[in-house]
């Protein structure tokens, strides 16, 4: 209990990544199997029914600490959570045994919940004397069926992945299947061997394009490219393998869980299949915004009418692996050919709804036979379309069409080449049509003009360079008059300094600035200056640690447009 | 006697039949009507009586000011150097119209007192705000016998205990030990005027050098003239070649500002009383925060209570309905006091503070 306590405070006191995946190492390379199989229980936000309601435990603590309820409810009020407020109230004494948290938990907890109320209480109040306050706080954490750490999933993965010695993809595959919290299974998790489950899911790295330099023409023939829209969606993997299908992002999830539509379309493809591709909100014959594929991510359970509200598509663009063999070696002709066949098979594959055998491309079907009227959809899978311009030229007023599109411009890949890994440059390029973006935070402001000389309307925006935020461009368009109202209530809410008619905000507010260009600047504390800058949106969805860096900026010094 | 504000007709306080009521609350603070002065007022008055130098209890704007002797070089500060402010020293007192006003240490910050008023046998007392645990940079509180006790109650709640500073200060070491192996700089917010001083006299200083912010570091030379000692500090320049390695102490507005940018990486962690809650401390994104308050806490306020050996308690800061009702129910007779201050406790700030260039 002693060190599950440590890593709950160490998790608890850090908003480090790097120390947070340290501490999580450190426990499960110390603590006992059956102790750690509890702790990922927990981390794996899986919980405990709660054993004691809330009620009893607050006339309990009430007592114990020899205050009236009343007041403890006040407390309760002050502090917004039950277990917490417990742990503050009672008396301050020292932990007296280590108990092992699996001997707490299958000992004490799980019996508690089937034994009587006066046992419940003995027990609960023989265990609140034995802790000190911070084990006491887990201990009420858990068995209020409230025990919740600040660590994301994929913390959790890297940790586990790094003390087992497999790749995060291998672990991420066994951390979200099924094992119980029992010595076992966890051992078996933190097997060394990539081959003692988990290799069904192991992805291929991903081959990235890298921004196109130079003119069209300087690629040389266009007859050697294979061009493509570039899709602004989720970069994945579908592994269909050992009669399995799991959906890997680039972002290092296991993703499989929030997309499960596409996972039971994988089912079209023979085991032994891995697809590069993208997943998309697709309504009709055009992608969504990406706005609303990030309502479904991050989500364990998809409702009907999340799916029905969303829906997505998986557009594939590569074959990786067929019938079991790599195919990165082989040339992308081949693989395009291949991947084109495959997909077609899938689409035309009979496949079992309802126990009955049906094909599901959008034809129509008999459906009076079913018990359900609903209309069989079609796959969600689909081809990502390979443009066939006359030549280079005939790109650009293409290019102009993105914007319609909803696509980010359009990528060129070398029909000859094989799939590389990382950002390999010469074989794939991005043209991007749209102006450059970044992310960069609000950090100082200044009124407006006319109309807006009251208001702060005026920002300087700043991006990372080596931990420090440095100004890098200014910028006055962009935002509606609602959302200028409530940035002015936030500059002037969280000032920090002054200089003349400038205010430096506290550094939270995260845009998305349109530009045209970078050029190198000595006027500039940057080095650089960026053309036109505008704001093109509000990120409320990104803090500040999550801006650019200077070094992303200046890596489009190379870029013409 | 008549107030002689009349526009001054707000009046929160019921009467006690059979009491004397020496001060009551008006729109412009607390008031006594026999001597005629304000204790803290938040509007310019011509007389005010003044706990201490924190921005929630010394207004600028009043005529004339009265305050501890230890307290007036950090009050001429915070006021500016036309404030015409009189003090006296702990436990002298002077007559205003028959009323007989002292100053009684509060243990807050320096110089911070509460003020004890008599007149014709009836003694009051307004605590101010006070801890009852001594440390080294002001004056140790001291219970004062009284018929009615003001008190604060910022942290008027059970779940506020605090923990021994040495245990407190134990860990604020450890943190800044940590961060020079890492190489960052610690960064340590902490109020300006009280918490920051206590902080340089409550850790090592031979773990490293340290450095203040201005708005810290101002105050100093009052510390120093009352015969407060502080480990050096650093200047800013010098400091930073100390690369990862110092501790600095600043308010807490300093966050994200250019200022703090100077240091490089650095680790954040807060001084406050405030910092028991898990919720604040997560709210305000820092890497650590320490539970070291210059305000009582649940069990101190309760102690402070009884030590007056006061029938009557007006309850004033803070969570005040939980503390009137627990007196209550424990044989006082209790009041709430409504101050304009109503904000602190809401949005985390311990004292109002001032932004600083
Ligand atoms: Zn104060």
């Amino acid at each position: 209990m002693r060190r599950f306590t440590r890593l709950f405070v160490a998790l608890d006191e850090t908003n480090r990544t790097n120390e947070k995946v340290a501490a999580l190492e450190s426990y499960f390379r110390e603590a006992n199997p059956r102790d750690a199989a509890w702790a990922l229980h927990f981390l794996s936000g899986r919980k405990l029914p709660r054993t004691v309601t809330s009620t009893a435990l607050r006339n309990w603590a009430a007592e114990a600490a020899g205050l009236p309820s009343w007041l403890v409810e006040e407390c309760h009020d002050a502090v917004g959570d039950l277990a917490e407020t417990a742990a503050l109230l009672l008396p301050d004494t020292p932990s007296t045994i280590d108990l092992p948290l699996h001997e707490l938990i299958e000992n004490r907890l799980l019996p508690m919940r089937d034994a009587p109320e006066t046992m419940r209480k003995e027990m609960l109040l023989r265990t609140w004397s034995e802790l000190d306050a911070k084990e006491r706080l887990v201990w009420n954490k858990l068995i209020t069926g409230s025990f919740r750490v600040g660590v994301a999933q994929t913390l959790v993965v890297r940790a586990l992945a790094s003390v087992a010695g497999v790749e995060q993809a291998i672990m991420a595959h066994r951390f979200t299947g099924r094992w119980q919290p029992t010595a076992d299974d966890f051992n078996h998790i933190l097997n060394p061997n990539p081959e003692a489950g988990g290799e069904v899911a192991r992805p291929y790295p991903f081959f990235l394009a890298s921004p196109l330099e130079g003119n069209l023409e300087a690629l040389g023939p266009l007859s050697d490219w294979q061009a493509e829209w570039k899709w602004d969606g989720i970069r994945a993997q579908l592994i269909r393998r050992q009669g399995e299908v799991l959906v890997w992002s680039r972002g290092d999830e296991m993703i499989t869980e929030s997309f499960p539509e596409i996972a039971e379309a994988g089912r079209a493809f023979p085991d032994g299949t891995v697809l590069d591709g993208e997943i998309l909100a697709w309504q009709g014959e055009l992608p969504e915004p990406f706005s609303r594929l990030q309502r479904r991510l991050g989500r364990k359970v998809v409702s009907r009418k999340m799916r029905g509200d969303v829906p997505v598509v998986f557009l594939a663009y590569d074959l990786l692996e067929w019938k079991g063999e790599d195919w990165r070696a082989r040339t992308l002709e081949e693989r395009r050919r291949q991947l084109e066949s495959a997909l077609d098979d899938a689409l035309h594959r009979p496949v079992e709804i309802a126990g009955k055998p049906l094909t599901a491309i959008g034809e129509t079907f008999d459906l009076f036979e079913l018990e359900h009227f609903s209309p069989i959809p079609a796959l969600p899978l689909r081809l990502s379309a390979v443009l066939t311009p006359d030549s280079w030229e005939s790109l650009l007023p293409m290019q102009h069409e993105s914007r319609v599109r909803g696509v980010e411009g359009i990528m060129f890949k070398r029909r000859s080449s094989p799939y590389g890994v990382g950002r390999q440059r010469g074989d794939w390029w991005k043209w991007k049509i749209d102006p450059f973006v970044m992310d960069a935070v609000l950090i100082n402001a200044q009124l407006g003009h006319g109309r807006r000389a009251s208001l702060y309307t005026d920002y300087t925006f700043a991006i990372w360079h080596e931990n420090k935020l440095i100004p890098v461009a200014k910028a006055y368009s962009g935002l509606s008059d609602a959302e200028i109202l409530e940035v002015d209530a936030f500059v002037r809410a969280n000032t920090t300094d002054k200089f003349g008619p400038i205010r430096a905000v506290k550094p939270e507010l995260v845009f998305e600035l349109a530009f045209e260009a970078v050029q190198e600047s000595t006027r500039h504390k940057a080095g650089i200056a960026v053309r036109f800058p505008r704001m093109s949106r509000w990120r409320h969805d990104k803090k500040a640690a999550d801006a650019d860096t200077l070094e992303n900026l200046r890596a489009l010094l190379r870029v013409p447009r | 006697m008549r107030p002689r504000n009349f526009d001054d007709e707000l009046d929160d306080t019921p009467a006690f039949s059979e009491a004397v009521t020496l001060l009551r609350n008006t729109s412009s603070g607390l008031y006594c009507d026999a001597g005629d002065f304000y204790i803290d007022p938040w509007k310019g008055v011509d007389y005010a009586v003044i706990t201490h130098a924190h921005s929630d209890h010394a207004r600028i704007g009043s005529r004339n000011y009265l305050a501890s002797e230890e307290g007036r070089a950090v009050l001429q500060e915070r006021l500016g150097p036309e404030s015409r402010i009189e003090s006296l020293p702990y436990g002298k007192s002077i007559t205003r119209n028959g009323v007989t006003i002292s100053f009684h240490p509060a243990g807050h910050i320096l110089g911070s007192a509460q003020v004890r008023v008599e007149y014709r046998g009836e003694i009051w007392v307004a605590s101010g705000d006070y801890k009852v645990e001594a440390e080294p940079t002001c004056t140790p509180f001291e219970p004062v016998r009284c018929h009615t006790f003001i008190t604060e109650s910022t942290f008027g709640l059970p779940i506020y205990r605090w923990r021994p500073q040495a245990e407190i200060f134990a860990d604020v070491n450890g943190w800044w030990r940590a961060n020079q192996a890492a190489g960052r700089t610690s960064v340590l917010f902490a109020y300006s005027l009280g918490k920051a001083q206590r902080v340089l006299a409550g850790i090592d200083p031979s773990i490293g050098p340290i450095s203040v912010h201005g708005a810290v570091a101002k105050l100093l030379p009052h510390y120093a003239a009352a015969g407060v000692r502080l480990p050096e500090v650093q200047s800013v320049e010098t400091f930073r070649a100390a690369e990862g390695r110092g501790l600095v102490v600043g308010p807490a507005s300093i966050d994200g500002t250019p200022w703090l940018r100077k240091f490089g990486e650095i680790s954040k962690a807060f001084a406050s009383g405030w910092m028991q809650l898990r919720g604040a401390r997560r709210r305000q994104a820092l890497d650590r925060g320490f539970v070291l308050s210059d305000h009582a806490d649940w069990q101190g306020l309760l102690s402070a209570i009884r030590a007056t050996g006061a029938e009557r308690i007006w309850v004033t800061h803070g969570s005040t309905g939980p503390m009137v009702r627990w007196l209550k129910e424990n044989g006082w007779e209790a009041q709430a006091l409504v101050t304009r201050f109503f904000g602190e406790a809401a949005n985390g700030k311990e004292e109002a503070e001032e932004k600083e260039p």
